[in-house]
């Protein structure tokens, strides 16, 4: 076991986490504001990777592909939060999990009605083939850019809630919904401009990891999973949580699926090692979450004390 | 005028007694939501095609999604069985799904002609008179891969595949042919989308060529991933992780590469000749291999209606293993263990009037058997 392998193995879970945090960002966001548990929130993934795939086909240029991608989702994070999604901020979560649900089901069939059933092709564009040398391996640079990008991005929406006027509202929205909306903020406003944002940042992920993923129906919801567990971990509402957890998780996952069959190898038969070892790795950020929960049961970085 | 209405009714009690009577329900439980929903809707497709051109025929084919769920398919099949009074059952495309589903539909004297899926147990102890797949046994494209590497040769393969049945079978079956090292083994997930820490420990391995066994969407993303981590390193693999559901959105990351299948779109015969030109002509795509199984399913079920009622188990059990229909890979028969006895082909990804698509480029096994039989009873 090489250096150059443990430091490629990182990058992968740096990169991975970075990704995960465009999801769990909106999740988070919309969980914060408006308290709602949004399960939908993979469709709009889903969303953005075909719109940027048939955006690509269509112009024959990645980049504008990416922005229809994110335009699309952002569009329709806004339409589902003005016709279905306010009318369930005032219901229990049962009921928002019930009616997100019923939209990850219209969502993947329209989809498949829009788009047919086979994956779609989506490639990375020109100047980002191939890798480059960093010294002791090769790395993808593609896979290197998504890690600027997923910085980037995370540098972008901590000023934007930290430094905007946007911010401001979004942060008192999550502490005191009824007070924002007494000092005279257009609450519903408010409400439709994050649910959009959230979406806008989904989108973006499933643009940016279609590339090299496959475009396919249902392709939300394992990342919808993942992304559960990692604001769970990060603590509900907490954007910085979010970043902290999403790293957890992308380094653990990666590294458990590298390390543990290797450790499992050194006393066992190799294929018995390598069974044993998957299927315990794919345990992994479950057990972590759980002792997260055990340990700090509003996560790591609670957003209401 | 009474009179004139009991006749009536009596005809018409006689005419639905004999379409009851003379209609055979073939209940297809398979994939058409989700990342596996290609496959599935191929044999659905596929199946279909069969009926249009056998023309008149008396199946009664209901068709159901499992979103590759096993506890759905294990719902459905209780579903077909108990309510639409299912003759035939078939359709999985999943191995999970089949060792959830087979034993217990086959123990309630169903029929079940498997059109993809064909785990090794099935093949093997659990093999059962009422079981029969008309596709291969799961280990059977994966020893023709192995075959292959030593020809190729290939001394020092990286081999992975999923973590379940039918992965553990592909692993297994390139393994009993191929003669070289291993570079390294791996099991991954099923339905895993990110495949980075797996290239990177190819890269590391020291290996000479990458064995992989990775359906549907899971073979995009590898080879996406793979072409842009420049590893480079030969690929050969079994078709089902290169055929027709997948090749247009693997784009040029596929050609080239080296698979082994019992069936391509250039097979010469005239059975499947006019498959691949109605099929393109009905669907508008080319067929894959999930659709030439799910066409020859179909074939073999109208052949063994044609010699026997499928009310006379033991009758209809003879007349579909003997196989009496053009299958569209060319000669086909039935093992002892109700598995085909088959060719297997080695093909290349090539580039055909702008498609990807497949060619035969030489013959792996002749007659191929899989080994499971010896410990199966019958």
């Amino acid at each position: 076991m090489s250096l150059a392998l443990v430091l490629e193995q990182l990058l992968n879970g740096v990169q991975f986490g970075l990704m995960l945090f465009l999801m769990s960002a909106g999740l988070t966001l919309v969980f914060g504001v408006m308290g709602l548990i949004n399960l939908a929130h993979g469709s709009l993934y889903m969303i953005g990777a075909f719109c940027c795939a048939a955006f690509a086909a269509m112009t024959g240029n990645f980049w504008l592909g990416l922005v229809a991608g994110i335009a699309a989702a952002a569009a329709a994070g806004a339409i589902i939060e003005v016709t279905v999604i306010r009318r369930l901020y005032a219901r229990d979560h049962l009921d928002q999990v019930l009616a997100t649900f019923a939209l990850i089901l219209i969502l993947s069939e329209g989809v498949r009605l829009i788009f047919g059933p086979f994956p779609l092709y989506l490639n990375v564009p020109d100047v980002l083939r191939g890798t480059v040398d960093l010294g002791v391996t090769r790395y993808s640079l593609y896979r290197l850019a998504l890690i600027g990008f997923g910085i980037a991005v995370a540098v972008g929406l901590w000023l934007l809630i930290a430094k905007t006027r946007l911010g401001i509202q979004i942060r008192a929205g999550e502490s005191d919904r009824e007070m924002i909306a007494a000092l005279g903020v257009n609450i519903r406003w408010l409400y439709t401009v994050v649910f959009a944002l959230g979406a806008a940042l989904a989108g973006m992920a499933g643009a940016l990891v279609g590339a090299i993923q496959s475009v396919q129906v249902g392709m939300g919801e394992p990342v919808l999973i993942l992304a559960f567990v990692v604001i769970v971990i990060g603590g509900i509402g907490s954007i910085k949580g979010a970043m902290v957890g999403a790293l957890l998780v992308g380094v653990i996952d990666t590294m458990g699926r590298f390390l543990l069959p290797r450790a499992f190898a050194t006393f066992m038969e190799p294929s018995q090692a390598m069974g044993v070892g998957a299927a315990l790795a794919s345990m992994l950020i479950y057990l972590l979450m759980a002792l997260v929960l055990i340990l700090r049961p509003k996560g790591l970085f609670p957003a209401h004390g | 005028m009474t009179g004139k209405l009991k006749a009536g009714l009596a005809a018409l009690a006689l005419t639905t007694g004999m379409a009851q009577a003379d209609s055979v329900t073939v209940g297809m439980i398979t994939t058409l939501s989700g990342g596996g929903a290609g496959l599935g809707i191929d044999v659905r497709d596929g199946f279909n095609l069969a009926l249009e051109h056998a023309g008149e025929h008396n199946i009664r084919l209901v068709v159901e999604d499992d979103a590759q769920r096993p506890e759905l398919a294990v719902q459905i099949a209780e579903r077909m069985i108990q309510s639409e009074r299912a003759d035939i059952l078939t359709g999985i495309i999943w191995s999970n799904l089949a060792m959830a589903v087979v034993p217990s539909t086959v123990a309630q004297d169903i029929f079940y002609i498997s059109p993809n899926a064909g785990p090794s147990a099935l093949a093997g102890a659990n093999c059962h008179p009422n079981y029969f797949n008309a596709a291969w046994q799961n280990d059977m494209l994966h020893e023709a891969a192995g075959q292959h590497a030593n020809e190729l040769g290939y001394e020092n393969t990286f081999i992975m595949a999923p973590n379940y049945p039918a992965g553990t079978d592909a692993l297994n079956g390139f393994k009993r042919y191929y003669e070289g090292e291993l570079a390294g083994e791996l099991f991954t997930q099923v339905g895993q989308t990110d495949y980075a820490a797996e290239i990177a420990q190819i890269r590391a391995s020291g290996a000479d060529s990458v064995f992989i066994f990775l359906p549907g969407g899971m073979g995009i993303s590898f080879m996406r991933q793979y072409e842009g981590s420049d590893v480079g390193l030969p690929i050969v693999s079994a078709g089902f992780s290169f055929d027709q559901d997948v090749l247009p959105a693997m784009g040029s990351a596929a050609l080239g590469v080296i698979n082994t299948s019992q069936w391509s779109p250039d097979l010469d015969n005239d059975a499947n000749a006019r498959f691949v030109a109605d099929f393109q002509e009905a669907y508008d795509r080319l067929p894959s291999l999930y659709a030439s199984q799910g066409y020859d399913t179909a074939n073999l079920i109208l052949s063994a209606l044609e010699a026997a009622d499928v009310s006379d188990m033991d009758a209809f059990r003879d007349a579909l293993h003997a196989a009496d229909f053009a299958s569209v890979r060319g000669d086909f028969e039935f093992a002892a263990n109700h598995h085909p006895i088959q060719t297997v082909y080695v093909r290349e990804v090539v580039e055909a009037d702008g498609v990807l698509t497949n060619r035969i480029i030489g013959t792996a096994f002749e007659r191929h058997q899989d080994v499971h039989g010896e410990n199966c009873p019958m």
